[in-house]
């Protein structure tokens, strides 16, 4: 124990090193969200390479089956083939595509009831839950833009809460540079043809005329028109331009709207939901 | 040791961490080259200082320059690395009862000693700084490049430092 002591004590700076640097790398890997991220990639790196490399021979092992495999589905396609080959080609029907992947459905509606004069104005169109449609649901204009968001069912009717409303705020980016702002009304405007654009950072370069889309954010889909922008940063005094902007809609003329059916959204909200700290 | 060497040295250290800080590190060539001129001041302690006490003081260092520059952990570890390599070097080159030096400044152990001995420590220093920043081995190369420029330009100020405070009297 004694000669142990006189060793450590004789080589103290190396020994000394490596306790300090060992505390230096922890404190790297441990406060480092980068650095923290790379370690765990880097192990799963190696593991993953071990697996592709184990998987080369593991295949080997696998051929015979494989070939079986191959052979069957060959002869079941040679017979779909002869089958196919007697088809009459005059008499071939459209066969509608049943695609399963498409995230965004959308669902023709007829606005009933509109008001462009309030301060918060409120959209019934007629269509309701016996068409599938759920409160938070997205709406446009066909090709103009964004409408609002579908706010209370019943079977057969449904309330969209108007863009034109102090509650209402989308998600929205501005095509040219991307910067990301949150789409607003109200605030001293109720000019039907105007909305403006907070919180985008006052680095950005805004052109007049520049067009503004739908971010992708929330329940809209991204790339949905909304307006262009009519007179870039008013000043409010804080690090964030307030853009205003000409909505491509004209409220006071809406006919038709569609209703925009998210098939991801049950799932992303449940999936945000586990999220601690979102509020 | 004196108190006025303490003094000098806690002086050194308000100054060189403040130009570090304020003035170097908005300072970059290209992305390539940072200067760390603020190594000097672990260069600069007394030769009598204590092992555990230095490595104290590396760690301390690092850990205030890891508080400005939002890197926790990566200049601790490349100033003890400095500590580690500075032992050593004394060690095989100075006898260790001769410490009639002070501290192993430009003016006390001439040029040759001090420039190798700043190059050894400099680019220890600045390996383990670099490759901690970097944290992977795919852009290897780009790091040493950024460590060997960076190296160079932190050597030629810490020098030039030592020549404008060059003070031969005391040899």
């Amino acid at each position: 124990m004694r000669n142990l002591w006189i060793f450590i004590n004789r080589y103290n700076a190396f020994f000394l090193f490596v306790i300090f640097f060992t505390i230096g790398v922890v404190l790297t890997v441990r406060n480092n969200a980068y650095q923290r991220s790379v370690t765990f990639n880097s192990t799963n790196e190696v593991v993953g390479h071990a697996y592709i490399r184990l998987n080369i021979f593991k295949r080997y092992l696998n051929l015979g089956e494989v070939n079986d495999s191959l052979a069957r589905e060959n002869a079941r396609l040679n017979t779909a083939i002869l089958a196919l080959k007697n088809i009459d080609t005059a008499k071939n029907e459209v066969i509608k595509d049943t695609v399963n992947h498409v995230q965004y459905t959308y669902l023709a509606a007829r606005v009933i009831k509109n008001s462009v004069t309030l301060r918060n104005n409120v959209i019934t169109i007629n269509k309701g839950t016996l068409d599938g449609i759920e409160s938070g649901m997205a709406v446009i204009s066909a090709g103009r833009g964004v409408v609002g968001i579908i706010r209370d069912v019943s079977p057969h009717l449904a309330t969209i809460e108007s863009l034109l409303n102090k509650d209402a705020k989308i998600s929205v980016s501005i095509k040219s540079t991307k910067a990301l702002g949150s789409l607003v009304w109200g605030d001293r405007n109720s000019d039907y043809k105007k909305a403006f654009i907070k919180d985008v950072p006052n680095h950005f370069q805004v052109k007049l005329g520049d067009t503004v889309i739908t971010s992708g954010f929330g329940s809209f889909p991204p790339g949905i028109p909304v307006g262009s922008i009519s007179n870039r940063g008013i000043s409010t005094g804080d690090n964030f331009l307030t853009i205003e902007i000409k909505l491509y809609n004209d409220f006071s003329t809406l006919q038709y709207v569609y209703v925009i059916k998210d098939k991801l959204a049950q799932e992303e909200k449940s999936l945000e939901l586990k999220l601690p700290n979102e509020q | 040791m004196n108190s006025r060497i303490i003094v000098i040295n806690i002086i050194r250290w308000f100054i060189l961490l403040s130009i570090q800080v304020l003035l170097l590190r908005n300072l970059s060539f290209y992305d390539l080259a940072t200067p760390f001129t603020y190594i000097l001041f672990l260069l600069l302690l007394p030769f009598g200082t204590p092992n555990l006490l230095l490595y104290l003081i590396a760690f301390g260092t690092g850990l205030t320059l890891d508080a400005f520059y939002d890197t926790l952990g990566v200049h601790t570890a490349a100033c003890v690395t400095l500590a580690f390599v500075r032992i050593l070097f004394i060690s095989v080159t100075v006898s260790r009862d001769n410490f009639d030096e002070p501290e192993p400044s430009l003016g006390n152990m001439g040029f040759k000693w001090f420039s190798l001995y700043a190059l050894l420590c400099t680019f220890a220093h600045h390996l383990v700084l670099f490759l901690l920043e970097a944290f992977k081995l795919t852009e290897l190369s780009y790091t040493l490049l950024r460590c060997l420029f960076s190296g160079i330009f932190t050597l030629f100020t810490v020098i030039l430092v030592e020549f404008i405070f060059y003070n031969r009297k005391s040899r």
